[in-house]
């Protein structure tokens, strides 16, 4: 039952999060919106993020682990189908592939 | 079958998230399912937060075992992009009460695409037409990630390594920023403080303290740019 609870807390306030920033600009009025401290910060501020979410998944050691050296060659790899083809599917599904046969084959 | 025009339309537009949302959504659950939670937790997960990239992340923050503030403030820095959806789309909005709620509630970043890149056929209601859009998506959504639970904690099969998904959307996501900003600046200065934080201050809370620094750096550097924008007499860009 506390799994229950917790679980639904979790969920709970991750939707909240997450329907905030899509109401927020419908709640407050565009005049705010426009700021130019809130247009710099929403120019610069979602790459920002993107990368350190890159690199808060070598931070695990916990139970979905990841490991160094694959992961380093596998997001290269990732990276320079996304460039070369541009479809994200493509490169997420071919490095991950390429990700757990290599974990599986033991060389994580 | 008989559809509807409007159905009809609704569906062919929609096919490439189909293609899209089964297999991401089947990843997640298949990733949820490494967490050892019953997938009916997966479902209500896509139903009630319906969020690509903030339902991995919140995977990898379950497995981390972090806080609920730390969530929350994760998650709204990840979907902060939203904001901008939503600015761009208020002149666009067509529903009213309950309906303009849920559209705005479903505005990820496929149906926000699809919704801006679709042309309203001739004689279709625009407002049922992107409320139908945006209703189909999150079913579609919604069938990956129960499927891809349900399999994953039925199936004995070696799942290692798919935790990976993660990582690689987001790197993705990386290069899509690239394209869009053409500015490398952010992206080095985000690996320094990235890796930095990891190496010299937390591994607990690294993601946390990161783009608190992150934040802080970007005002400054707000700060200073109007202040010698006023001490020149101009605007700088």
């Amino acid at each position: 039952m506390t799994e229950f609870w917790y679980l639904s807390g979790v969920i709970a306030v991750l939707a909240a999060a997450t329907f905030a920033t899509r109401a927020l600009p419908f709640l407050l009025l565009s005049r705010v919106a426009d700021h130019p401290l809130l247009e710099h910060l929403g120019r610069f501020l979602p790459p920002i993020v993107m990368v350190l979410l890159v690199v808060y998944s070598f931070k695990n050691d916990a139970a979905l682990s990841i490991d160094f050296v694959p992961e380093l060659g596998c997001l290269a790899l990732v990276a320079a189908l996304h460039l070369l083809f541009r479809q994200a599917l493509l490169s997420i599904i071919a490095g991950t592939a390429t990700y757990m046969v290599l974990v599986q084959m033991g060389l994580g | 079958m008989n559809l509807s025009p409007l159905n009809a339309a609704v569906l062919r537009s929609s096919l490439p998230v189909l293609f899209g949302y089964l297999p991401l959504g089947a990843a997640f659950g298949v990733l949820f399912s490494e967490l050892g939670y019953h997938w009916l937790y997966a479902t209500a997960m896509g139903l009630f937060i319906y969020a690509g990239a903030g339902q991995f992340l919140a995977v990898g923050l379950l497995a981390n075992q972090a806080g609920l503030m730390e969530m929350a403030i994760a998650t709204l820095l990840i979907n902060s992009r939203h904001v901008f959806y939503g600015l761009s789309l208020m002149s666009r909005m067509h529903n009213r009460g309950w309906r303009k709620w849920y559209q705005i509630f479903g505005l990820t970043d496929e149906t926000y695409s699809l919704i801006t890149a679709t042309p309203v056929p001739p004689g279709i209601d625009a407002g049922r037409f992107h409320l139908r859009i945006t209703a189909i998506n999150q079913c579609y959504w919604l069938i990956g990630c129960s499927a891809g639970a349900w399999l994953g904690s039925q199936l004995e099969f070696s799942s290692d390594g798919i935790a990976f998904v993660l990582p690689a959307l987001f790197m993705v996501l990386t290069i899509e920023q690239y394209k869009h900003l053409r500015d490398i600046r952010p992206f080095i200065a985000a690996l320094v403080i990235g890796l930095g934080t990891l190496v010299l201050i937390s591994r607990e809370h690294m993601l946390l303290i990161a783009i608190l620094l992150s934040l802080s750096v970007l005002m400054m550097q707000y700060a200073a740019r109007r202040h010698s924008g006023i001490q020149h007499g101009g605007r700088h860009d």
